[in-house]
């Protein structure tokens, strides 16, 4: 707990008393120490999924003589790239309730963390274009509902109710027959997620150090010891890989293989406009998502490039397809100019399902295979990776997601259900 | 958008493409004979590593024929392709 001050709580009476002196005396959000020679658990990846992990460690667990290690910058890989989309209406009872547990963790964030996240529950649409895509939404819908998770099923005109500019006309490229909705599902700032998250646990003694690059993973007798880094070696207990897409390259260096394949997944902002839509629309067959940010910016997501790739940006006409579907779902947006767009590297599962778990090297454990669908996972995931390093053994919410499923064919198939769009 | 160069058709732009993932996998041998791990290898185990990459790709919309290309995963560069069967191409 060395050197960290007491966190100065975020209020209206703290912004007040700040007012008074210009906003020139707010505490830096987190320190940032120099490495110390050895942590009992060294975090690897500072996104969204790593922070977590460190803060519930501290906060579930007690432990605290933790660091986390991110080769660039706080939130500067997915989770700053994502469409920020929270739900957890997924098909198998596996991933359902671990989605859902992160959502139950989304709705109390803000107050745990004293960060305003700003969680959004404006309602996660899921548009039906065909009969089968219908038969598909009601035995999704029903499958939640036994899960204890909330999820109705709408017709084209409760659709159009709700979404005015959606092109519902019979004669659309793309009708709409219906949708499933999770009015519990929304948005949440991402920025605010890492770093409310990286002030939580920098709260609670956990180092943040920035721009230290994991180059190797130190093993004596089939157990981790430590890890080299850019900024000279660091001893640990335990060691909790949380790389996204760089999984596999961390992977190797601890001689293991992962069922991984990244992929560029693009993603892009038009100028800000006044409120044109109030909730989140996905449509899986048409891959595009769009939802309107508090700025007013429309956030649309595209599908993944097929290629594996690194490099953080993709192909052109993979948004050109994207933007094609969004202008015949929503005509009115034909005219919007584009802000930004960009790619992140997400780590694709055979099943669409995260790997969360033991590996063979004893004290390392590995948190990857998000995929296109991470973001919403972030609590929950922190959550239950905290609990497995802790304890040495999987949350009973993680135990299904171990690498030994693909060995066993145990596998939590997503990808017809959720997989595609997230 | 990347510039493929299909060995039978000349560069093509890749919307043209599919891409059929990492080369030279393997079928293990006889079914019986081959344990789970190494069938879990052979079914999802991916290298996936950043710098150059030998891939399949198939020319869809085109000759419709399968081929491999050299390709970095960070910069995208494509260092060359191969004929399916040929020389350096093998398995």
């Amino acid at each position: 707990m060395q050197g960290a001050p007491a966190m100065q709580r975020y209020s209206i009476f703290s912004l007040l008393r700040n007012a008074l002196s210009h906003h020139e005396r707010w505490q830096a959000a987190w320190r940032s120490p120099e490495p110390r020679p050895a942590y009992d658990v060294v975090i690897v990846g500072g996104g969204g999924h790593g922070l977590a992990t460190a803060y519930y460690l501290a906060r579930e667990h007690g432990i605290t003589n933790v660091a986390v290690l991110e080769q660039g910058w706080l939130g500067g890989g997915n989770t700053g790239r994502n469409t920020t989309i929270v739900r957890s209406n997924y098909l198998w009872d596996e991933a359902a309730h671990l989605y859902e547990l992160s959502l139950k963790l989304w709705e109390g964030l803000s107050q745990d963390i004293n960060y305003n996240v700003m969680f959004s529950q404006r309602g996660v649409l899921n548009l039906g274009h065909s009969l089968q895509d219908m038969r598909d939404i009601h035995r999704r819908v029903n499958a939640n509902r036994l899960q204890g998770i909330d999820a109705e099923v709408l017709n084209a005109a409760q659709v159009k109710a709700m979404v005015p500019i959606l092109n519902t006309s019979p004669g659309a490229r793309y009708p709409v027959l219906g949708a499933s909705l999770q009015r519990r599902g929304g948005v949440a700032r991402h920025d605010a997620v890492a770093w409310g998250f990286a002030r939580a646990a920098d709260a609670r003694g956990v180092d943040i150090i920035q721009n230290c690059a994991v180059t190797g993973i130190r093993r004596e007798n089939g157990r981790v010891v430590g890890v080299e880094t850019s900024r000279g070696y660091i001893g640990a207990g335990k060691v909790g890989v949380v790389a996204a897409g760089n999984s596999s390259v961390l992977a190797a260096m601890a001689g293991l293989r992962l069922p991984l394949e990244s992929h560029p997944l693009q993603a892009l902002v038009s100028e800000p406009m006044k409120p044109v839509i109030h909730t989140v629309i996905m449509s899986n067959a048409v891959h595009g998502y769009i939802s309107q940010s508090d700025k007013g910016d429309l956030v649309i997501g595209a599908g993944i490039d097929q290629y594996a790739g690194y490099g953080q940006r993709g192909s052109f006409h993979v948004i050109e397809g994207t933007l094609a579907a969004i202008v015949e779902l929503f005509p009115s947006l034909s005219r919007v100019r584009m802000n930004r767009q960009w790619g992140g590297i997400v780590d694709i599962c055979p099943d669409a399902c995260p790997i969360l778990g033991k590996t063979p090297v004893r004290g390392l454990y590995f948190n990857c295979g998000w995929g296109t669908g991470g973001f919403k996972a972030t609590p929950g995931s922190g959550f239950v990776f905290a609990h497995t390093i802790a304890r040495d053994e999987p949350h009973p919410q993680n135990a299904a997601f171990s690498l030994e499923r693909f060995t066993s064919g145990y596998l939590i198939d997503e990808h017809g259900a959720a997989g595609v769009a997230h | 958008m990347l510039l493929i160069p299909c060995p039978w058709c000349g560069p093509r732009a890749e919307s043209e493409f599919a891409c059929g993932g990492e080369a030279g996998i393997v079928r293990p041998g006889a079914p019986d004979a081959v344990s789970d791990a190494e069938w879990a290898d052979y079914l999802f185990m991916r290298t996936n590593h950043r710098g150059l990459h030998r891939e399949q790709w198939w020319h869809a919309h085109g000759c419709r024929r399968w081929f491999i290309v050299r390709r970095d995963t960070v910069t995208c560069r494509i260092d060359g392709v191969e004929k399916m069967g040929s020389a350096g191409a093998a398995p």
